[in-house]
């Protein structure tokens, strides 16, 4: 099965096989209106257990990176530009992330207040912990 | 303009010089009854905790100033579901420092985003109590003198106490501290706090079921509760209360300058006759909690 190259848009590489989908969703690309291949189970020398994920995009627009570097850091994003391909440059996971994931703390005043934004932040880089800071709670 | 959510917002030169100001008060109180003439106070506790509470009012009434707030959340406006971000701004237009008590964690920090003057967590559910650490760590400097150089010994549940948590972590921060958790096995101390504080901090611990046996090593005694409803069965619990509940008896073995600690109320955990032992500290760290508090509100409202 072959998906054809892309003249203009963004490759995400390097997905963990399996977790195509679920970045998929996380970045809201169902709402696009060009074309979105997410590929999964594609061959890979350099991942754990051969496989990996792909998503291509057929157009060029603006990713949200915090997203992909809190999804996973080791994601390789390439931009196309008239088929020239350019990697951009290792993820860092982001310091603060808003309202990506909520707390599932019940004793949590976001777990009432509805309208509070839910924001994590980095606490532990090395081991990549995020917490809640409202209350302190890790996220899952 | 700053708060206090958390004890690790204060740096250990920002606790010293609380105490500090504490000390001073209690040993002139006169220069300090007019501090805050014209300020005023909201105690805002949507649970009730009287303790906390009549130490706040009790606080700023002795610095000259007023009080005006609600005990519980009936009587509020978070009963007709008002938002905690909507309640301080409007508290913010009539008060000039905010003590506030919620039953849901980081509703003090989303007061603090919200108020526009200054806000202290007076307890928020199981999370933090700093002013209960503040309290708690005046009463170890008029009591040792010193942060540093000590073994404390925390005794009971150590693993809901957020009282113990959060005086581990301000001690954590001082040289050769070495901590002693003592608790039945359903209650230690948490993993994370374990690793993310006491390890992360280089600090010497042990873990022990038995009080009788560390009692002469322990320069500070930390006794919490053993709540029942802790307990998954009722024989746990019986077979287990009574070896972490002081006596005169278990104190045979204890240093003589030794200082026993208790956040208060009490139930049984601490035998009635251990209170005119000279090492029970722990209603004069009652007291104590009024004079920190004092300490707090006016580097709070820079006030000089
Ligand atoms: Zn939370």
């Amino acid at each position: 099965m072959t998906i054809s190259p892309i003249e203009n848009g963004i490759v995400l590489d390097h997905i963990t096989a399996g977790k195509g989908m679920e970045l998929y969703k996380a970045l809201g690309l169902a709402e696009l209106d060009c074309l979105v291949a997410v590929i999964n189970n594609a061959y890979s020398i350099k991942m754990p257990g051969g496989r990996k994920d792909i998503i291509k995009i057929d157009a060029e627009i603006e990713l949200n990176l915090d997203i992909i570097g809190y999804f996973d850091p080791g994601i390789t994003v390439n931009v196309i530009k008239n088929g020239v391909n350019t990697k951009l440059p290792k993820i860092d996971p982001p310091k603060e992330i808003k309202n990506l994931i909520k707390c599932k703390n019940p004793r949590c005043i976001t777990s009432v207040e509805q309208e509070l934004p839910h924001i994590f932040k980095l606490t532990d880089s090395e081991n990549k912990v995020y917490r809640c800071i409202y209350c302190e709670s890790k996220a899952k | 303009m700053r708060n206090l959510i958390d004890i690790l917002d204060l740096t250990t030169s920002e606790i010293d010089e609380l105490v500090a100001v504490a000390n001073d008060i209690i040993e002139s109180p006169q220069k300090y009854a007019h501090k805050c003439a014209g300020k005023k106070l909201a105690t805002l506790f949507f649970e009730p905790s009287t303790r906390t509470r009549l130490s706040f009012e009790a606080a700023m009434y002795e610095l000259g100033g007023n009080v005006l707030g609600f005990s519980e959340a009936q009587s509020s406006s978070s009963a007709k579901g008002e938002s905690v971000a909507d309640t301080v701004k409007v508290v913010g237009y009539y008060a000039d420092i905010i003590a506030m008590r919620h039953p849901k964690e980081g509703a003090p920090l989303v007061a603090s985003m919200n108020a526009g003057i200054p806000v202290i967590n007076a307890g928020d559910g199981g999370h933090n109590h700093p002013t209960q650490t503040l309290t708690d760590l005046l009463t170890i400097n008029r009591e040792k003198g010193r942060f540093d150089n000590l073994t404390v010994g925390f005794c009971g549940d150590l693993k809901f106490g957020r009282t113990v948590h959060s005086l581990i972590g301000a001690l954590s921060r001082y040289k050769n501290v070495k901590f002693v958790l003592i608790s039945p096995k359903e209650l230690t101390l948490p993993e994370y706090i374990i690793k993310e504080v006491i390890e992360k901090n280089n600090i010497e611990f042990v873990e022990t079921t038995n009080l009788e046996e560390v009692m002469g090593q322990l320069d500070i005694l930390y006794m919490t509760r053993v709540q029942r409803e802790r307990f998954f069965n009722e024989q746990d619990y019986i077979r287990l209360k009574d070896s972490y509940i002081l006596t005169p008896e278990k104190l045979e073995n204890a240093k003589e300058d030794m200082c026993i600690l208790h956040p208060l109320p009490r139930v049984n955990e601490i035998a009635v006759a251990v209170d005119n032992d000279k090492r029970a500290k722990y209603f004069e760290q009652a007291k104590n909690g009024k004079y920190i508090r004092m300490a707090l509100i006016l580097k709070l409202l820079e006030v000089e």
